[in-house]
């Protein structure tokens, strides 16, 4: 089937579909950023995309997100088509992401980084906001309340009046997936969330990302250059290199594939074994 | 009730009580002359237009030049309705009441329609509000000046002149902000798209625009009673220490009230990154126009408030040099500091208006220009956060939920943190 690899357990390909992507082109100018990509995510899943620096995988993600318009192709989420939405209502309708580089509101607590993410489902507008009338302060102590509950589970509760920039870097990528995840996501895309780790903090990054997917009923689509993150991780692996998918299958397979070794794995993935 | 009052909300109350009377009685009493009184009115004005500006600069990220376009629509604009009313035509209150409302319903009627469709550009959205705006004072000025016009006026004048009088001055003041505040929501609709830098310098041209249109009153414009380059004579001296304290409460009150609610988180998440903001479903650019929008309509009501106190305007006091003059006190108050905006405002208006031309020697008053730039040289070099950084009166103070009590220690008083 187009978008998924082959040797899948046949009770995976019989749920529903999250994400499709069809043919999905993006220059920028002349220059061919990804061609021709397609990707088809069922519930539940957790498979990742690699590929040497610059082979397009950023860019796959701010294509998902509306952060660029594709040039060509489609993106469907669910039921809903995706191209030419502005990124603040694809992620409403349940779409998360975090950045490659920790983009936190650095200046404000760590609360409030979560509390921001609840605004479009703040559940008052600006009249109560100006008189903070009764549903005004309901629902703000409710929002407290559930963004504290949130932090609990991440382990930041007893942070929460920090500053968020001044948390040490293992807790800022915590922090990133737990606002990414205030707004009920279905569907979680992490742009290489172990930069810049050590191996233990990569350990439990890894038992983090396993406990949201159960914990949160979530659908992840992960890059990510840490090959030990990835094969462990993934249950499947889509390779790009120069915008275009040069492998996709079984972490066992993808580590195989001579293609991939040429392009990116070398020398590494043979260490890995 | 009171109870229930946290007690930074009381102490507000009864600071502001306090400072109200206080000035009220001294300027019954005459202690404080029409001088000083001038400079106490000025000072509140200038607050209220920084505090917009710091607003759209501090807390939204938006550096903005226009602030002084703004104060200057909201100054004229009502000006314009009270001359009128003293010289016996309502078509002002009428015009600036029922357009102002038509095109509210309007913009929400055409937000509604737009909304239908996906990846309709900036542009097109920007044509279809200023044709609303144009239709709402069209028929503002077509159909209800003559139809309700003469109504209105029967029931102002059957009322007392001190009533009347009142009404009319708070629909001025109205009018002022919300003409202020729909033609910010029509320039920055397309222009809040640019970038910060850009923005800025968009928003200076839109002054000098203002400035420009403001000297051609009488011939580009078809009110001849602004009288063009000359000065606008004639505005009823209608300002009181009451409408003053007001305004300046109503505008703190409802900027607190306003960053202390998701949409304030909202708006200073676009301040500590827009792309960020986006991504954790926040619209940034309405986020945006709101924020500019609120701000402008503060720099409005200001307007008023001064023009009904000076009596007088001349677009020179609106030139693009003079918008500078907010921006400065935002930045030396501490940007994202409301407490730092006020004093700064009134201390502004005090040191170069009071102080300086009252102390300073005849014929050295050209000096005032010299001192204050060295002040904010000086202050620049020492204090780059502000006078106040991010210090906040405890009202104006945002308030954590306190943590959670782990152990039998006694529980932790609300921490309190400025953002």
């Amino acid at each position: 089937m187009k978008g998924r690899p082959e040797g899948l357990a046949p009770d995976v390909e019989t749920r529903s579909v999250v994400l499709e992507m069809d043919g999905v082109t993006h220059f920028f100018g002349n220059l061919r950023a990804v061609y021709n990509f397609d990707l088809v995510l069922r519930h539940g899943e957790l498979a990742g995309l690699i590929g040497p620096n610059g082979a397009g995988k950023t860019t796959v993600f701010n294509l998902i997100t509306g952060v660029y318009q594709a040039t060509q192709g489609s993106i469907r989420y669910k039921d809903a088509n995706l191209l030419g939405l502005p990124s603040h209502e694809i992620i409403q309708m349940g779409i998360a992401r975090t950045f490659q580089n920790i983009r936190l509101f650095a200046n404000l607590t760590v609360l409030d980084n979560v509390r921001i993410a609840y605004h479009p489902h703040a559940g008052y507008g600006l009249l109560d906001s100006v008189l903070h009338t009764h549903r005004f302060r309901a629902k703000e102590a409710e929002m407290a309340q559930q963004a504290q509950e949130f932090l609990e589970i991440f382990g930041l509760g007893d942070r929460r009046n920090d500053i968020a920039g001044s948390l040490p870097y293992g807790l800022q990528r915590r922090l990133e997936i737990a606002r990414a995840l205030a707004a009920y996501p279905r569907l979680l895309i992490l742009d290489e969330p172990a930069a810049g780790m050590n191996p233990q903090e990569i350990d439990e990054l890894m038992e983090l990302i396993h406990f949201i997917r159960d914990r949160f009923d979530l659908t992840i689509l992960l890059v990510e250059h840490r090959m030990r993150l990835v094969m462990n991780i993934c249950e499947w692996i889509t390779v790009m290199d120069f915008g275009e998918i040069i492998a996709r299958g079984l972490p066992a397979q993808v580590r195989s594939d001579p293609h991939v070794i040429e392009a990116y794995l070398g020398r590494q993935a043979v260490e890995i074994k | 009730m009171l109870r229930r009052m946290q007690k930074s909300t009381v102490y507000f109350i009864a600071g502001g009580l306090l400072i109200f009377v206080v000035i009220q009685v001294l300027l019954s009493v005459g202690v404080l002359n029409n001088y000083w009184r001038g400079i106490i009115f000025w000072g509140a004005a200038i607050s209220m237009v920084a505090l917009g500006l710091n607003l759209i600069y501090g807390f939204n990220g938006q550096f903005s030049l226009g602030q002084y376009g703004f104060y200057a629509i909201g100054a004229y604009a009502s000006a314009d309705v009270t001359y009128r009313w003293v010289h016996n035509d309502p078509s002002g209150v009428v015009v600036v009441l029922f357009g102002s409302l038509l095109t509210v319903g309007l913009y929400i009627l055409v937000s509604a329609f737009l909304r239908r469709f996906y990846g309709v550009t900036v542009m097109a959205r920007f044509t279809f509000y200023v044709l609303a705006t144009v239709l709402a004072f069209a028929i503002a000025v077509a159909v209800f000046v003559p139809l309700v016009g003469p109504a209105v006026e029967s029931i102002l004048l059957a009322l007392p002149d001190v009533v009347s009088q009142q009404i009319v001055f708070f629909i001025a003041l109205l009018g002022g902000a919300s003409l202020a505040g729909i033609a910010s929501f029509l320039f920055g609709t397309p222009v809040l798209e640019l970038g910060s830098d850009y923005f800025g310098i968009a928003t200076l041209g839109f002054t000098i625009i203002v400035k420009v249109l403001l000297d051609n009153t009488d011939t580009l414009l078809p009110f001849p009673e602004m009288k063009g380059a000359r000065g606008m004579i004639g505005i009823p001296q209608w300002t009181t220490w009451p409408w003053v304290f007001g305004s300046l409460l109503l505008v703190i009150v409802v900027m607190r009230n306003v960053l202390h609610s998701s949409v304030g988180r909202a708006i200073v998440s676009v301040r500590e990154d827009e792309r960020a903001a986006e991504l954790v479903g926040i619209d940034a650019a309405t986020t945006k126009v709101l924020a500019f929008v609120l701000g402008s309509i503060f720099a409005g009501l200001a307007g008023g408030i001064r023009a009904h106190d000076l009596a007088f305007l001349h677009p020179q006091s609106f030139n693009f040099i003079q918008s500078f003059n907010p921006l400065i006190i935002v930045v030396f108050g501490g940007l994202s500091s409301m407490t730092g905006t006020i004093v700064t405002g009134f201390f502004w208006i005090f040191l170069l208006e009071g102080l300086l031309r009252l102390y300073l020697p005849q014929g050295f008053e050209t000096w005032r220009l010299v001192v204050y730039p060295l002040v904010l040289l000086v202050m620049m070099l020492l204090r780059p956060e502000g006078l106040f950084g991010r210090y906040e009166i405890p009202f104006l103070r945002r308030v954590l939920p306190p943590l959670p009590v782990k152990t039998e220690a006694a529980a932790e008083p609300a921490q309190e943190v400025s953002a």
